[in-house]
């Protein structure tokens, strides 16, 4: 399989991530091959074994959890548009995008498409809330093995006594929106 | 006669580097200076422009002693960073340049530009197979031979002065002759610190080029992996001449061993200098990893050598798991040069307090600032292998640290 890595992706299919996700052009071409260098099977998709050779991905509390952003549903791989649409989740805000018109899609990393992001990874079985398992499970990732299952349940309880306005014990996107501001 | 194959070889780079910069010319104005400098910035600075904020600040903000739903989010810049780029696994291929080398395998970023550009290159190709290439072959097969006779022959001698004087001589030839196959040009500086006896060579690591080099301006006894092949060829023919310590990869793990004989060899004040590379494994000259505290622990005069490729002319990093030895002396030989740069610097010893790795650390980072190189704190066995769980835990305990205040859990602010 080919080694040069940026004629293996072809003029339209760039102007076509780029389009979606607002990389420039030298953006994508580097980050293909980015792509390109994660790929040891060369097969044009990657796989979980791929991220977590990331040694400074392997060593992030939530590593596990961000490396499921990148995979859709019940999927093992993927492929180079579906790695840079979760990537431009994080694209920064240029300046000459803040006085874009509002007439055209949602960019994909706006703010609200980013807290957007930020909750799904809470909210594992998609259902619009985080429950407090949920948020357990998020807490238990990241303080390992330092804090006792009690402390660990006050603290989510406490967080979502904050955050719940509607009383149903969970904690909708509203109010994580509202707790962001 | 050294000063003249000098001087001859300076010309030489000189040509060779203007005739670079020429293609370099050629391929900007082909495509459009803007984007050109935009991607020259990409290369140089990386994917990405990380703030280089630490967990404290990023997570504790004003508050202290307090979990917030926010925090999520420093992890997953964090994360989302690394996937974008990360200072390790960049370290485990090739070096990118900034401009094109005429050689077609570091053609990554560039495309097809103008006729004259292709008429180069093709004149480049022709140079380099037909020409060069052959030459060196040539050369190669003379030195490997006469290493083997010379060996050989040396070998039947008894003990003695003449037989050590004799085979430093036949190993030095060799050495020198094979770099000279490599396409090597080297340059040695500040020639008084060399390695003396009894005292252990330490260096950074980017291919088994290095131990030729070093090899063909002084005598070492080697400590490293043993290989099969036209490599385990050669290892066994010094080895009738001279000790040297060689291991299985799977014996290396057993620390107590390596020391012990390290210490016992360095202990004989007759016997050469040993040569180390505290690394482990072959890195690609842009950065120098952990030092294995192996060969700091033992005591003895520590003598660091900085080796710094030029990435100009030929990349001589090897990248074991992509290229067989063959095919990486191939890539070699069809180089326009390995430049080099040796510097030879004044020797170290552990001092009373200091811990082994913190002597390590303190060669690494005198190695490093010679060579022009960064320092990073991993391994460089995770081009192998997996990274370890405590560093994880690592990070979780930090965490924790700044959750949890006074050992009590704190309230979590809402505005």
């Amino acid at each position: 399989m080919g080694s040069r890595a940026s004629t293996l992706l072809r003029d339209e299919e760039i102007e076509e991530i780029k389009k979606e996700t607002g990389f420039s052009h030298s953006q994508i071409t580097r980050l293909y091959s980015r792509f390109t260098s994660l790929d040891k099977g060369e097969n044009g998709t990657l796989s979980r074994e791929d991220f977590q050779r990331i040694p400074e991905l392997a060593i992030n509390p939530l590593g596990d959890r961000i490396i499921n952003a990148f995979f859709p549903e019940g999927e093992d791989q993927v492929n180079f548009r579906g790695f840079m649409r979760t990537l431009a989740h994080f694209r920064p805000i240029e300046d000459n995008e803040k006085s874009k018109d509002q007439n055209g899609p949602e960019p994909l990393n706006s703010r609200s498409n980013k807290l957007h992001f930020a909750f799904r990874l809470y909210d594992l079985d998609k259902d619009d809330k985080i429950s407090r398992d949920e948020l357990l499970q998020v807490l238990r990732m990241m303080v390992g093995v330092n804090i006792s299952d009690e402390q660990l349940g006050s603290i989510a309880d406490r967080t979502i006594q904050e955050a719940d306005q509607d009383g149903d014990s969970a904690i909708s996107f509203a109010e994580f929106v509202k707790l962001r501001c | 006669m050294r000063q003249r194959a000098q001087k001859e070889v300076s010309k030489g780079e000189e040509v060779c580097l203007s005739i670079s910069q020429w293609a370099t010319l050629q391929i900007e104005k082909g495509v459009k200076k803007q984007k050109a400098l935009a991607l020259e910035n990409l290369i140089s600075n990386g994917i990405i422009q990380r703030e280089e904020t630490s967990m404290e600040e990023e997570v504790a903000g004003q508050r202290q002693g307090c979990f917030n739903l926010a925090d999520i989010l420093y992890f997953s810049k964090k994360g989302f960073e690394a996937i974008a780029d990360d200072e390790v696994t960049r370290r485990f291929s090739s070096e990118e340049l900034i401009s094109w080398n005429l050689l077609s395998r570091t053609n990554v970023n560039f495309h097809h530009v103008s006729w004259q550009l292709t008429v180069v290159w093709i004149t480049g190709i022709l140079i380099r197979y037909c020409l060069l290439m052959p030459l060196r072959i040539g050369l190669a097969s003379f030195s490997i031979l006469f290493l083997v006779l010379a060996t050989t022959v040396i070998g039947q001698f008894p003990n003695g002065r003449v037989k050590c004087w004799l085979s430093n001589q036949v190993q030095m030839t060799c050495a020198a002759l094979g770099v000279r196959c490599l396409s090597g040009a080297v340059h040695f500086h500040n020639r008084e610190n060399r390695p003396q006896k009894g005292g252990i060579c330490v260096a950074n690591h980017t291919s088994p080029l290095d131990v030729l080099i070093l090899a063909s301006d002084g005598c070492y006894s080697l400590v490293g992996q043993a290989h099969g092949g036209l490599l385990g060829l050669i290892q066994k023919s010094c080895m009738k001449t001279t000790q040297h310590v060689l291991f299985e990869r799977s014996e290396m793990k057993d620390r107590h061993l390596v020391r012990k004989k390290i210490r016992e060899h360095i202990a004989d004040k007759t016997k050469l200098p040993i040569l180390i590379f505290p690394e482990g494994t072959c890195i690609n000259n842009t950065s120098v990893m952990m030092f294995k505290k192996g060969s700091f622990e033992v005591g003895g005069t520590i003598h660091p050598v900085a080796i710094k490729y030029d990435p100009r002319f030929g990349d001589a990093f090897w990248n074991s798991m992509k290229y067989s030895v063959m095919t990486y002396a191939f890539k070699l030989m069809t180089s326009w040069a390995i430049v080099c740069n040796v510097w030879y610097l004044p020797p170290m010893v552990k001092e009373e307090e200091e811990d082994a790795v913190h002597f390590a650390n303190r060669v690494k980072a005198v190695i490093a600032a010679q060579g022009g190189m960064s320092v990073l704190p991993w391994d460089g066995g995770l081009k192998r292998k997996k990274v370890k769980e405590s560093l994880k835990e690592e990070q979780q305990k930090k965490y924790c640290q700044i959750v949890i205040e006074n050992g009590t859990v704190g309230n979590g602010n809402v505005h």
